[in-house]
């Protein structure tokens, strides 16, 4: 896509999707700014937000992966102008009334302008259709709610519908504790959600992001067709704190990182974040010849 | 409160046992003065009793952490006949923490499943206290397909205080196995009937959990995760869980009331430790009235119900 078609886009949907991606991004401001210096959580080093966009968050120097926003990591993967939200309207439910959720729901949406820890949306990648769920580490760190396991559910329940290949990006702390059994039960419901996809000839691809944790890693993260993981990811289901807490030594280095899960056969390949549109598009057109659909 | 009642129950469960074996063989002359004052003891125990008749939901939690509440080997000696216990996961391992095979119920072939913890300390420890690692749920997997492929009806009963989070049970890929049983039950096409019979904490409990009916029983307990952890993920001091077991509704009969489980089976006062046959004579009636209903339906129908059954968990309409 060339910088004037970015600078102009075409539908007032297509406008407000990249003025969502640049605000992900940090590169929101109307106005000239000074340039803002970005440091790297790992390594110390510090470059201009320019620089750390252009190479999509990843580290110049050390190549660690910060964590991205669910609209801007939407604009790396999907071709330009073929945005389409899906269920932008579901908002969290306080099933349980717990105290200070709401004020809390209301501090994260406005901190991320996000309405639930899931963007689910239709778009093309490498001109193929696809329906692809983003999961937001920034609201209450990606955790599964209710409306989040709704979100995921109906995009699954979509894709399975229009007989579209399904992505799920992965970022959570697991079940979302304010909503109790709720969310534990939204497990089963993505879960049973995927085994219907399946049974329906669908792929799905999931990506795991840091960190993937807790109930996420083990229900459809877990359940890819093709599973990708970013580098350095942790993936795991109990957390590392915990796990240390329970045998009493410490975690060697690396443990439950993407690299870590290759190399036990959980995950297909470790992908760059860089190289993950290329990636996708590859898998997705080798599946969109000789397809057999009911 | 339940603690005090309970410790406070003990020498008068004592006396009371005592006189009963003494009167065994006695004379007539002394029975009639045990008599007595063995309906003043159980008097007192009555009243002691109608203390438990409302019980916080941290008393619940405590009854269902008993270590003498009815356990999975029990169950099966007393609800089933002719047990044939499954070993292994034909992967790389047999993991006590769950204990799978195929018995009959009411002279109808079913298989069996759940969550094991033991007895004794040996026996905790062989079984990990019920924490189960992958193995053991690629094992309860297997068991499950191969029942689907007899046509047999699965009952599971959870009890666990959830997944093992070991070094070893993350290396084997304890995620990936808890997410492989929900997506493979929620397709089963046999009847899944799940029973909590005490503690169910987390995705470990989940795990064997995806079922058409889920019954409870009345001071079993199913959450998100343990009151303690819950404590310490949200205010970072696990000592604050009486306060988590109130916030979370993870009581039977929250449950009920939230339409996750159908049926809430009542235990005996004071706890199902206080009256096992009681209570497996219970669990043998409701067993028989939700395999009977769930017997009727057609596999696809089964499938179709369960996957309603969760589908509509959190389902949000009009958005």
């Amino acid at each position: 896509m060339s910088a004037i078609e970015k600078l102009f886009p075409t539908s007032p949907q297509e406008r407000s999707f990249q003025m969502k991606a640049r605000r992900d991004a940090g590169t929101a401001a109307p106005n000239w700014v000074p340039p803002q210096f970005v440091e790297c959580k790992k390594c110390g080093r510090r470059a201009t937000r320019q620089v750390w966009v252009k190479s999509q968050y990843v580290c110049p120097n050390c190549g660690v992966h910060l964590a991205i926003g669910a609209y801007y990591r939407l604009s790396t993967v999907l071709d330009h102008g073929t945005f389409k939200e899906l269920n932008p309207d579901i908002a969290p439910n306080d099933v349980l009334h717990f105290p200070d959720y709401q004020e809390k729901l209301a501090a994260a949406s406005v901190k991320t302008g996000l309405k639930e820890a899931a963007v689910t949306a239709i778009g093309r990648i490498g001109g193929v259709q696809a329906v692809v769920a983003v999961l937001d580490s920034r609201f209450f760190m990606g955790s599964m709610s209710t409306a989040v396991g709704e979100k995921i559910t109906r995009a699954i329940e979509y894709a399975a519908d229009k007989h579209l290949p399904l992505i799920i990006f992965s970022a959570s702390g697991g079940a979302r504790m304010q909503e109790g059994i709720f969310s534990l039960m939204q497990m089963a419901k993505t879960s049973a959600a995927l085994e219907r996809f399946n049974r329906s000839g669908g792929l799905y691809i999931s990506v795991l992001t840091h960190p993937t944790t807790g109930g996420v890693t083990a229900s459809f993260a877990s359940l890819g067709d093709i599973t990708l993981a970013e580098p350095g990811a942790l993936i795991g289901f109990a957390g590392p704190r915990v796990i240390e807490q329970t045998i009493g030594e410490k975690l060697p280095d690396g443990f439950q990182r993407s690299e870590f899960q290759l190399e036990h056969g959980f995950v297909d390949q470790v992908v760059p974040r860089t190289e993950l549109k290329e990636v996708l598009t590859r898998i997705l057109q080798l599946h969109t010849q000789g397809r057999k659909r009911r | 409160m339940i603690k005090e009642v309970l410790q406070q129950l003990e020498p008068l469960d004592a006396q009371i046992d005592a006189l009963c074996s003494r009167a065994d063989d006695a004379e007539m002359a002394s029975t009639t003065t045990h008599a007595a004052e063995l309906a003043e003891l159980s008097a007192e125990e009555n009243t002691l009793l109608q203390r438990c008749t409302s019980l916080t939901p941290e008393d619940r939690v405590f009854l269902a952490r008993r270590p003498d509440r009815p356990h999975i080997t029990e169950m099966i000696d007393n609800l089933f006949t002719d047990f044939f216990e499954q070993c292994g996961d034909r992967q790389c391992k047999e993991d006590a923490a769950i204990l799978c095979g195929i018995a009959r119920f009411h002279g109808m072939p079913v298989t069996v499943l759940g969550h094991r913890k033991g007895t004794t300390l040996e026996e905790n420890l062989r079984c990990n206290f019920g924490m189960p690692g992958p193995e053991g749920y690629r094992k309860a997997l297997r068991v499950m397909k191969q029942a689907e492929k007899f046509h047999r009806p699965i009952i599971t009963f959870i009890d666990t205080p959830g997944a093992y989070p070991g070094r070893d049970a993350e290396e084997r890929g304890q995620g990936e196995a808890i997410a492989r049983n929900l997506m493979e039950m929620s397709g089963l096409t046999v009847p899944v009937l799940a029973i909590v019979t005490g503690e169910g904490s987390s995705g470990g409990a989940l795990g064997l959990g995806v079922a058409n009916h889920i019954l409870m029983l009345e001071n079993a307990v199913y959450s998100v995760l343990s009151p303690e952890g819950f404590a310490s993920i949200l205010w970072k001091d696990a000592s604050r869980s009486g306060e988590a077991c109130t916030m979370m509704k993870l009581t039977a009969q929250d449950l009920y009331a939230d339409g996750i489980v159908e049926e809430v089976i009542p235990e005996p006062l004071g706890g199902a430790q206080r009256g096992r046959q009681l209570l497996f004579s219970r669990l043998d009636t409701a067993i028989a009235v939700h395999l009977a209903a769930l017997c009727k339906m057609s596999g696809k129908a089964l499938a179709d119900q369960r996957y309603k059954k969760y589908r509509r968990i959190g389902e949000m309409r009009g958005a």
